[in-house]
């Protein structure tokens, strides 16, 4: 299996004088909008907010719809537990977000573009307009015709969808929608829309700023360059790291872990769990198992059936509650395993339930929904007997 | 403009239509029934239900068929595992989180849901009850809708019925997760808030979460109590559609069978709304007059104008809601069914010789704001509350069953006399339309002597089922009494739904428009799409009831209110004049500001 070793980067919160984000903007919009495509295509980048759709199509699709009016945005709505990595790069290095903003809206043809931050992260409003207004004023300088606004949400998880964070935009609620039309034919105002991610945002500036080759040199045939992780839980050394795509998650215990790791969450609550036996042969990046970011370790005090009801409480409270999968099955889900431990049901109800999460993960609306089945069954399949006792 | 055709495959059957179909409506063509909860035909698609899930050849996700258009060589499968198991499930989630009392439900046997659980029939229903008992408060603070928030499924077809089909979202989603719910501003009993009453939410309600406020057994206590003397009247639009709930075919007019019926079920006295629906054109077609009258040639600028109808009592309320500032527009004439009130325990109750206080007046109507209008404070010109209790066209289909009646089998019978003769004008007051149709054919006649000049006196513009339409009559030829009025044009415009209600009053109110009188009705339709009629509720359905109402005003010989001989008789002997003293204290009434919230 392509695979590489655990290696620490220094890309995203690096800082090169000779080409700050304002001159990466300057410089690459002498290039064709195709060219800048074909860069992104070459390069490999996949969307870092966990989906992993190619970043390159993506603008290519909504460049090519036909519309006096898109939009670019910036889902900072970072609500996924355990990250907490697009935080740090709105405090350190908005520059680069607002400069891949830019590129992407002279690549699509859109002239505005906003950031949508998540509620709790108000604080930094005031510090992330300010750069903003330096930011565009320096647009408007060099007669750019693009704008960053800022955008604040309300705190539900769900508007980290992206339809749901365009409906939360337009003043609605943020519930989300029918698919398709997909954003880039209809996104916010029902107009093409590209939606990324902060962190992949910084890395199109990146990828303009060095050249694709540097990119995509790192990491494996799937999962290209190299990501930013929160890491998190029974570990000495919690923090944000940018390591290079494609390793075994052995190799990133043996880093993180304070030597007694049982498992490991990864991708957050909607994401899989991996107990210590699956640990030699798990690839973190496209081809094994993806995340947006948070990994949260777990060592041998914790109890993985606390885990599963805190992700299961969780979720209830987070669905939107639109549609019947994700609003009554995550509540089936919780009571259930509670029914469960009390003895209430048997054991075998886990499996009645394991059931209704394959029913969730395709018949739920969005992704929500659909996601609560990774850590259900991969903890419940790996920690049964914690589950039941 | 013409569309792409796309081919796909759906169970192996392959077919070709229109880009932008829908997979529902795909395999609705080839007859595959695919069940739904969320979608309705008069509403925006949801698709957050998930019942009506299919699974589309090489999709990870199963797609929601309400909701995704059909694309070039597509293979759908509607009825394969992974659909069979997530519907169950879907099924079974939205059984848990329901208040399953279905056989003491109002809506047992009309429930969207029941049906679907019986289809499935759930032998081992695995998963956990959800609903806690203080979920299972019901609020029946309004006359007219109650509410049983146990019952209900989140489909939010009553949220998106109030939204976009009335412009009052009286109802709206509120919370998220298992905290998700709809209701009211604040949490409001419902006759505390903006709701009109319309009961198109009841229309659009899958299960018995939202129905009518039910009078049923008070008005087989005042049949069985020998001391009352109980009067029926009967709505123009529920002869053309009670059959549907006893299993008549829709369209079909079924008045004779009604009224005997009635006299079967033990009503004292059968008699018609159609006849008020006459005194109403004679009332507010001179009050359209006067005020023109009054506009034009006293140059009385208090006058307003345009004037609008007042016998939709749903529309009624939106307006002192929504546009206080244009209440005095509104006829002050109260609707057929309350004029009726009036005048049964006045006028007919000497007639006939009884107490008033003695008379119990029951009225069938298509519609739920009735009942809300019949306990206005204001309806009591009696001295009695002049309509006691008002029962749905579902309401009188229930009691038809618990009377053991075969419907189906009844000879026709004619309305009792006096009260219950009523012409062709009055019959279609029970569509969108009628009541500016039935006005204009008066109107014009008592103006210029002459008939309308449209063929059979049909007025094909303020006809159909356009949201808004407009029509202008050139006045010639007229009386001398009338003669300001030659060769004036006549601008009418007619409304139905109060979402298109709104739209012309936003243009009223710019002050742009340039009408002289405005019909509107509260429901989609008009009442033959009321509220309380049967359900289910289509653009189909309500055409065939219309065509119905139609077809019933051609079979008239008298087709102009002021040629019924009834209304003639009640004018010559107690009333005297349209807008006379009489009529003011019993037929006429005025309006309420009120907030909206």
């Amino acid at each position: 299996m392509d695979q590489k070793p655990l290696k620490k980067i220094d890309i995203i919160f690096g800082w090169d004088e000779r080409c700050t984000p304002i001159q990466v903007v300057e410089k690459t919009i002498k290039k064709t909008p195709e060219n800048i495509i074909l860069d992104m295509i070459d390069s490999g980048l996949k969307g870092r907010g966990g989906a992993g759709f190619p970043t390159g199509l993506k603008w290519k699709f909504t460049r090519n719809e036909e519309s006096e009016v898109k939009y670019v945005i910036c889902n900072a709505d970072e609500g996924e537990p355990g990250t907490f990595k697009d935080r740090e790069i709105l405090d350190k290095v908005p520059e680069k977000i607002f400069a891949g903003m830019t590129i992407c809206g002279y690549v699509i043809g859109a002239r505005e573009g906003y950031i949508y931050v998540r509620g709790e992260y108000n604080f930094m409003l005031k510090t992330l307009q300010q750069k903003i207004d330096i930011f565009n004023q320096q647009l408007h300088d060099m007669k750019v015709d693009f704008h960053v606004y800022l955008r604040s949400g309300s705190g539900a998880y769900v508007c980290g969808e992206e339809s749901a964070l365009f409906e939360s935009m337009e003043g609605k609620r943020g519930e989300p929608r029918n698919k398709p039309p997909y954003p880039t034919v209809a996104g916010y105002n029902n107009k093409p829309t590209v939606i990324n991610n902060v962190e992949t945002l910084v890395y199109t500036s990146e990828i303009c700023r060095m050249g694709p080759e540097q990119f995509k040199a790192l990491g494996t045939n799937d999962s290209r360059g190299s990501k930013v992780f929160s890491v998190s839980g029974d570990t000495p050394i919690a923090g944000i790291y940018e390591l290079e795509l494609g390793m075994p998650l052995r190799d990133f215990v043996d880093e993180f872990g304070d030597g007694d790791t049982k498992a490991i969450q990864v991708g957050g609550a909607s994401g899989h769990c991996v107990p210590r036996k699956k640990f030699n042969d798990t690839i973190i990046g496209f081809e094994g198992i993806p995340t947006g970011g948070s990994m949260m370790i777990f060592n041998s005090s914790r109890s993985m059936y606390n885990v599963l009801h805190d992700y299961l409480e969780f979720f209830t409270e987070e669905s939107c509650g639109q549609c019947t999968p994700c609003r009554i099955g995550c509540q089936q889900l919780l009571k259930g395993i509670e029914a469960v431990k009390k003895g209430e049901r048997p054991p075998t109800y886990l499996d009645d339930l394991k059931r209704l999460t394959a029913t969730m993960k395709i018949a739920a609306k969005c992704g929500l929904g659909q996601s609560v089945a990774n850590p259900f069954t991969s903890i419940v399949d790996n920690f049964r007997e914690e589950i039941i006792y | 403009m013409s569309k792409y055709m796309v081919n796909l495959k759906i169970n192996n059957t392959p077919i070709q239509v229109e880009e932008g179909t829908t997979i529902l409506e795909a395999a609705k063509l080839l007859n595959f029934r695919i069940p739904t909860l969320c979608n309705h035909p008069d509403l925006s698609v949801a698709g957050n239900c998930r019942v009506c899930v299919v699974e589309v050849k090489g999709a990870r996700l199963l797609a929601a068929s309400c909701a995704t258009p059909v694309s070039e060589g597509m293979e759908v499968n509607t009825n394969s595992e992974k659909v069979r198991i997530a519907r169950k499930h879907v099924i079974e989630l939205l059984l848990s989180e329901h208040n399953v009392d279905c056989t003491k439900c109002f809506k047992n046997g009309h429930c969207e849901l029941q049906e679907l659980a019986s289809e499935y029939r759930f032998g081992d229903h695995i998963f956990i009850d959800l609903v806690k008992d203080r979920d299972k408060v019901r609020d029946i603070s309004s006359p007219s809708i109650s509410r049983d928030a146990s019952k209900c499924i989140r489909c939010q077809r009553c949220v998106r019925t109030c939204d976009e089909l009335q412009s009052v979202s009286a109802l709206a989603v509120v919370n998220k997760g298992d905290h998700q719910y709809i209701t009211t501003f604040l949490n409001k009993p419902l006759n505390d808030v903006v709701c009109t009453n319309c009961g198109q939410c009841i229309n659009r309600c899958p299960t018995g979460a939202l129905y009518e406020r039910n009078y049923i057994e008070d008005v087989w206590q005042a049949i069985y109590d020998p001391n009352k003397f109980v009067v029926v009247e009967t709505a123009p639009a529920t002869r053309v559609a009670l059959g549907e709930d006893l299993g008549i075919e829709t369209g079909v007019r079924v008045t004779g069978k009604m009224v005997s019926a009635l006299r079967k079920i033990g009503f004292n006295k059968v008699l018609d709304t159609d006849f008020t629906a006459d005194l109403t054109i004679m009332e507010e077609g001179t009050e359209l007059l006067t005020r023109l009258k009054k506009a034009l040639v006293d140059k009385d600028e208090t006058v307003k104008l345009p004037l609008m109808t007042s016998c939709s009592p749903g529309w009624v309320k939106y307006q002192e809601h929504m546009y206080p500032e244009l209440i005095d527009n509104l006829s002050s004439c109260k609707s057929p069914q309350q004029m009726f009130g009036a005048l049964a325990k006045t006028y007919y109750a000497d007639k006939i010789n009884i107490k008033a206080e003695n008379m119990v007046v029951v009225s069938i109507m298509p519609c739920t704001a009735k009942k809300f209008e019949c306990n206005r404070p204001e309806m009591r010109d009696s001295g009695f509350k002049d309509v006691d209790y008002v029962l749905t066209t579902r309401e009188l289909a229930m009691m038809i069953k618990q009377a053991g009646i075969e419907f189906d089998k009844l000879e026709d019978e004619s309305y009792d006399s006096i009260l219950g003769e009523s012409t062709g004008a009055g019959v279609i007051f029970g569509t969108t339309g009628g009541v500016m149709e039935a006005a204009l054919r008066t109107a014009y006649e008592i103006i210029t002597g002459n008939e309308v000049p449209f063929t059979n006196l049909n007025i094909k513009p303020v006809r159909g089922m356009e949201g808004v339409k407009e029509a202008s009559i050139k006045i010639k030829n007229t009386k001398p009494e009338w003669n300001f009025l030659e060769g004036v044009e006549l601008n009418v415009a007619v409304a139905h739904g109060l979402a298109n209600a709104k739209q012309l009053m936003d243009a009223v109110k710019s002050g742009k428009s340039n009408y002289h009188f405005i019909e509107v009705m509260g429901c989609p339709g008009g009442c033959i799409g009321g509220g309380g009629q049967p359900i289910p509720t289509s653009a189909e359905i309500r055409k065939r009831r219309a065509e119905a109402i139609y077809a019933e005003d051609m079979g008239k010989t008298i087709r102009k209110s002021h040629e019924n001989p009834e209304v003639i008789e009640v004018y010559k002997e107690y009333l005297s004049q349209p807008l006379g003293h009489k009529s003011h204290e019993l037929l006429h009434t005025h309006y309420k500001v009120r907030k909206r919230y």
